[in-house]
């Protein structure tokens, strides 16, 4: 379909929010300081009535990133086929700059004899998790007929079983899918912190030119049996370790070239829209200090 | 282990928390485990709480999540959509408090209501644009968010006591039941108790009603002028209420 009913993202649009209820009024009645926005897919994945309405008027206004967390990429059977035509229903209509889910599995088996999680479940990183990712990051590129951005998990466990690396696994399906990146600063740290990586290794081994679209959140530290743990709960501001990373980040993106979409992801504790447009103001002038320079 | 295999057991394991299945799973470091059982029942119990809100007042907190713990044990979610795990609540409620009907009555009105809230759009009829229309052919529908409950409960009245923030009158169980009737218009979610003659027409207006069949059908009750007269009421308050589409031919 063609760019007739919205207007195209402009070519500087990078900055923008995870928009979330509570910010839908102040959004829709315009002058917020937002290049794009991005919204969770599968809330707007409803035959009709007032998200959907409310996610036309918000197109009608900014560019709309579409983040999934349903998809379940991971899992070993397959791809839902009524998840995906909805899916491309919604891209259909409201023709996003950016799809995109996670390098995670959410669902065991299919239909009534499978179960969901819902959550973001860890997968192990091996030649048969990639063959299942990638065959799966294919088929949905091939219904929605665009590229997906596949974002970097928080993981609170490992398996014994991996034999590569998280950001080897990511570049691995980047090279066999054609699939970019959205990095999600907060879980490299999140997940670097939980299993002893080092994140500039992590960084370092990532195709950075893939990568579209940054996310930017915090988390919580948790202890379980005595030992600190982070957990990915995007209920607190940006926290300095993550805004130190997101600095080298875009140090190494500037050196790739790369001009990534940035965004503010708050999903709990969420804040009056003035302290996400604070801490976006704060992620504008460190990025523009490097990838702008 | 095949991928396969891993991720049913991790699911079991997310139902029930096994040492044996979990040490099946192969893991280098298991401390982090737990955080993923929380978010499991977690999001569950934070769904059923959100689409019931007037089941959790009515029950209070500590009686919902309990309630909700057993539907949780019992019935895995399947649907890729958590808007879709309350479904089968109502029902196991029923189960749950065998003689209350008014808790599955309640929790089945608050799940209807949410699904009426993301129901298919549609143009509803107006009557002052309606000139054009073949009424001799024309069929009567339903929008597509209506919906059709029957209730022996006085739920509905203690569903809008709650949404006031008034107290609740004591549930009631009537010795006949009664029809109601929720549906969308525009944004906004209604519902109301069918009279006694509608109730027939309702369940035929779900697959489609002749407006000619709904004139022959009240002339042979109430006779000509008498029966048009209905119809033509009937009609006028169903097209103003926003519950009938443009009637197809």
């Amino acid at each position: 379909m063609a760019h007739r009913q919205f207007p195209a993202p402009r070519a500087e649009a990078r900055f923008g929010l995870g928009l979330r209820k509570p910010h839908y009024a102040e959004v829709l009645a315009g002058g917020a300081p937002l290049d794009f926005v991005e919204v969770i897919s599968e809330n707007f994945m409803v035959p009709g009535g007032r998200p959907r309405d409310t996610l036309r008027r918000v197109r009608a206004l900014h560019p709309v990133a579409l983040h999934g967390v349903s998809m379940s990429l991971g899992s070993a059977d397959g791809l839902d086929r009524d998840y995906l035509g909805r899916l491309k229903s919604l891209v259909d209509e409201i023709e996003p700059a950016f799809v995109s889910d996670h390098l995670s599995w959410t669902r065991a088996g299919l239909g009534h004899d499978g179960m969901q999680s819902h959550d973001l479940l860890p997968l192990p990183y091996t030649q048969e998790a990639l063959d299942v990712v990638c065959a799966n990051i294919s088929h949905a590129q091939d219904v929605l007929g665009r590229t997906m951005l596949v974002e970097n998990p928080s993981s609170y466990v490992g398996f014994a079983a991996s034999d590569m690396t998280e950001w080897e696994f990511l570049d691995a399906i980047t090279q066999r899918t054609g699939c970019d990146l959205l990095l999600d600063v907060n879980n490299i740290f999140v997940s670097a912190t939980n299993h002893g990586w080092d994140a500039q290794a992590y960084l370092e081994g990532l195709p950075l030119h893939r990568v579209r679209q940054i996310h930017l959140a915090g988390h919580t530290q948790r202890t379980i049996d005595g030992r600190g743990l982070l957990v990915d709960t995007h209920d607190q501001p940006v926290p300095d370790g993550v805004w130190a990373l997101y600095v080298a980040t875009m140090d190494r993106l500037a050196a790739a070239g790369a001009k990534p979409w940035v965004m503010i992801e708050r999903d709990d504790n969420i804040p009056p829209l003035g302290e996400l447009l604070d801490e976006l103001a704060l992620a504008r002038s460190l990025a523009d200090a490097r990838i702008m320079a | 282990m095949s991928l396969s295999t891993l991720q049913k057991d991790f699911c079991a394991w997310l139902r029930e928390d096994d040492t044996v299945v979990a040490a099946r799973l192969g893991l280098a470091d298991s401390r982090g485990l737990p955080v993923y059982q929380n978010n499991y029942r977690g999001a569950l119990m934070a769904c059923l709480s959100e689409v019931l809100p007037h089941t959790v007042l009515w029950l209070g907190d500590q009686e919902f999540a309990a309630a909700a713990a057993h539907y949780i044990d019992a019935h895995p979610p399947v649907s890729w959509t958590l808007d879709a795990y309350p479904e089968g609540f109502p029902a196991f409620l029923g189960e749950f408090y065998p003689n209350d009907p008014e808790v599955r009555e309640l929790a089945s009105l608050e799940w209807h209501l949410s699904e009426c809230f993301v129901a298919p759009d549609a143009e509803a009829l107006d009557l002052a644009g309606a000139g054009a229309i073949d009424w001799e052919s024309a069929v009567l529908q339903l929008v597509p968010s209506a919906k059709v409950m029957t209730l022996i409960s006085n739920a509905a009245e203690i569903w809008s006591a709650l949404a006031a923030g008034e107290t609740p009158p004591a549930a009631i169980t009537a010795t006949r039941p009664r029809s109601l009737v929720l549906w969308r218009r525009a944004f906004t979610c209604h519902y109301r108790y069918l009279e006694e003659p509608e109730v027939d027409l309702f369940a035929q207006m779900v697959a489609g009603l002749g407006f000619s069949e709904l004139c022959q059908h009240l002339v042979d009750q109430h006779g000509f002028d008498a029966g048009i007269a209905a119809a033509g009421g009937f009609l006028a308050r169903w097209a103003g209420e926003g519950l009938l589409v443009v009637p197809s031919p």
